[in-house]
């Protein structure tokens, strides 16, 4: 019987097949085309703006496109003596042409990234090269003396690409020698891995405090008759419905020298003096985990609710004590949801910004406030994208593991 | 404590120690809300409780205060507008999506719920350099792109979610007895899922209201919305009229949040 239904149905199963395909096929074409403009709506208007992003952490068009005679000029030069007259005439004859168009400032702002006091070397000779006159080499080596440094010749020749790696290895203190080996750079300037750091830091102290706080009120929620159950599920949510920006400010004020954390503490007579909690870390964690308590909260609580409660009972009536019993049988079946919660909370907390900004000192700021500064104080773009990179591809990482150990339908909005 | 009767005395005490717990945790989650309710309130422009002396003041001075007003209108039109592309968008994709024939469900989804996922800082920094090359940034047009684009993943997420209530014998029913897709979709479909439509629509328009980092990044002067009027105002000197702001926007939330609850019960 079931041998001649198998040869029945192989000899009959492709075109029964391409039959149903077939007539699937509008419905098919019709769910594909609904789907579409939300994904290229998706795509231009957010994933092409990430990918400006990632461009400009590497574009590097200011050295190559302003000083372009002297780039051809340098591919002859053996690349640690002092270039010879025709490099330097070229180089006389594009500074004159950059001071004309005023982009010398930004060619010599470029190169500060790579040798201090780069931008002022450059801006000085431009405006005065006018008046250079042959042979340049000594015009220029009269001008300024660092003109003479061949690590200022090598940088202006390893800019030649219009690419670079600078930005990137800047975000991650690495830094290239005159020969081009990578080498750690010195430690004064070496901070970005500590901010890459305490971002992770945070973000893991943020997850295990919200997990804590939160696993019992998950379990007390799945306890609790309905009528009392809805209005802790009402005390969850409230929060996530209330704007960030709100709950950062209830923050700020709570933890101020003389606010009402203060006040409490200092009644209940629990300190002699008042605290410094706003601009602390302690004031960032607290107010991090806090925003973030109901991310944790719901995929536990979502997990722990098709948990049968006759797993316990029959624990229990097996002998089990109550502890070994929540432990051996309960906990381990809460992990998918421990896991999709945390994984969640870790995810955002890694982009904080408002929070860390307003609630936190200088040692609290995490990458998006630097990623912030580095657009709107310093004006260095290309860097403020490649900090950009390093947090994209870090929280990427955790969203992988995320959508491997849990899937995009564990995302849960109460 | 809701324990079955045969529970120990050990069990009833750590059942009575973790609810303990659980209720202390409950109300650090709810009570820094309400702190800025009555601050907002007092007549001293002190952070301080209880209030000595209670005024409105600070409403005063933020309803006569332009910038104020003009960051409400901002919000305002900005999140309207939001609400309403979004979850055109949003709501179709759900559906489509959700259908069984539906190829490449994980992928589509992974990508469509992604804005909420990429930092913020991220997303405001590439729209900031991106839309700046189009001539779109300090525009309204450019905010409600870059916000829809956030937006549309929780109406994605909360359609679907309906979506898995509804019957498709419905539709079925409604096409062989010779109803166009469209009529289907409108007559049948759409009545059925709408408390979802609308709940998504709420999140799109909150989501936009609420948001600060882009539209520091995108707005000039004249688009300033409310939240980033009131981030530069904490970020220069806090004040209590910073606060009479918050407390609006925490009315505003909880007026949404009500809204929903009462869709969603309906279903």
């Amino acid at each position: 019987m079931s041998t001649a239904t198998l040869s029945l149905g192989r000899s009959a199963a492709m075109p029964l097949r391409q039959a149903v395909r077939r007539a699937e096929r509008p419905a098919r074409n019709l769910a594909v085309l609904m789907v579409v403009p939300a994904l290229l709506f998706v795509i231009i208007t957010f994933f092409v703006p990430i990918l400006k992003l990632l461009a400009t952490s590497v574009q590097n068009p200011e050295v190559a496109s302003g000083l372009p005679q002297t780039m051809i000029m340098l591919k002859d030069w053996d690349g640690h003596s002092l270039p010879d007259e025709k490099v330097f005439a070229a180089l006389a004859a594009d500074l004159d042409a950059a001071h004309k168009t005023s982009s010398a400032a930004s060619i010599g702002k470029r190169l500060n990234y790579e040798i201090p006091g780069a931008r002022s070397l450059l801006v000085g000779t431009a405006r005065v090269v006018s008046a250079f006159s042959p042979p340049y080499r000594e015009a220029f080596l009269a001008r300024d003396a660092a003109w003479g440094n061949p690590e200022i010749w090598s940088v202006i020749a390893r800019n030649e690409s219009r690419l670079t790696p600078f930005y990137l290895m800047q975000a991650v203190d690495l830094r290239q020698d005159a020969e081009g080996h990578l080498q750690s750079a010195p430690a004064d300037e070496a901070i970005f891995l500590d901010v890459l750091g305490r971002t992770l830091a945070v973000a893991g102290l943020v997850t295990l405090s919200t997990l804590i706080l939160g696993y019992p009120v998950a379990y007390m929620l799945t306890q609790a008759p309905a009528r009392i159950a809805a209005l802790m599920m009402l005390m969850v949510l409230l929060p996530l419905w209330t704007s960030l920006l709100v709950r950062t400010t209830a923050w700020v004020v709570l933890l101020q020298t003389d606010g009402v954390i203060n006040d409490i503490l200092i009644g209940l007579h629990l300190t002699a003096e008042r605290l410094q909690l706003i601009f602390t870390r302690f004031g960032t964690v607290l107010a991090m985990t806090h925003i973030q308590l109901p991310f944790t909260i719901l995929p536990i609580y979502s997990v722990m609710r098709t948990i049968p409660a006759t797993h316990l009972r029959a624990a229990r009536s097996l002998g089990a004590p109550p502890v070994a019993a929540f432990w051996r049988i309960y906990a381990p079946q809460t992990i998918p949801g421990v896991t999709a919660g945390c994984l969640m909370t870790f995810i955002l907390s890694l982009g904080y910004y408002i929070t860390p900004a307003l609630v936190g000192g200088p040692r609290d700021q995490m990458l998006s406030n630097f990623i912030s500064t580095y657009i709107n104080r310093d004006l260095n773009w290309n860097f403020a994208a490649a900090l950009g990179a390093v947090l994209l591809l870090v929280t990427l990482g955790i969203y992988g593991l995320f959508l491997k150990l849990a899937g995009a339908d564990k995302i849960k909005l109460g | 404590m809701w324990l079955p009767t045969y529970a120990t005395p050990f069990e009833r005490a750590s059942r009575f120690i973790v609810l303990s717990f659980a209720i202390c945790v409950l109300l650090f989650l709810i009570a820094p809300l309400f702190v800025i309710v009555p601050l907002s309130f007092s007549h001293d422009p002190f952070f301080t409780l209880p209030v000595k002396q209670w005024s409105l003041r600070w409403y005063a001075d933020f309803f006569e205060n332009p910038r104020w007003i003009t960051g409400i209108i901002n919000s305002t039109v900005t999140a309207t507008s939001t609400a309403i592309l979004a979850t055109t968008l949003g709501t179709l994709a759900a559906i489509g999506i959700t259908h069984p024939a539906f190829p490449f469900r994980k992928a589509a989804m992974a990508v469509l719920i992604s804005p909420m996922i990429v930092p913020i800082m991220i997303v405001a920094v590439g729209s900031y350099l991106f839309y700046g090359e189009l001539g779109l940034t300090n525009t309204r047009l450019g905010l409600v792109l870059a916000h829809t684009a956030l937006a549309v993943p929780f109406v994605i997420v909360t359609v679907t979610a309906t979506l898995s209530t509804y019957d498709g014998n419905l539709s079925r029913a409604a096409a062989s007895l010779g109803a166009p897709p469209l009529s289907r979709f409108f007559r049948v479909m759409l009545p059925q899922i709408l408390p979802g439509v609308v709940s998504g629509g709420i999140f799109a328009f909150a989501v936009s209201f609420d948001e600060v980092v882009v539209a520091l990044f995108l707005t000039g002067a004249e688009q300033r919305t409310l939240p980033v009027q009131m981030f530069s105002g904490i970020r220069d000197q806090i004040n209590p009229t910073i606060m009479a702001a918050a407390t609006l926007l925490l009315a505003l939330s909880i007026l949404l949040f009500g809204t929903l609850n009462l869709l969603t019960r309906r279903t």
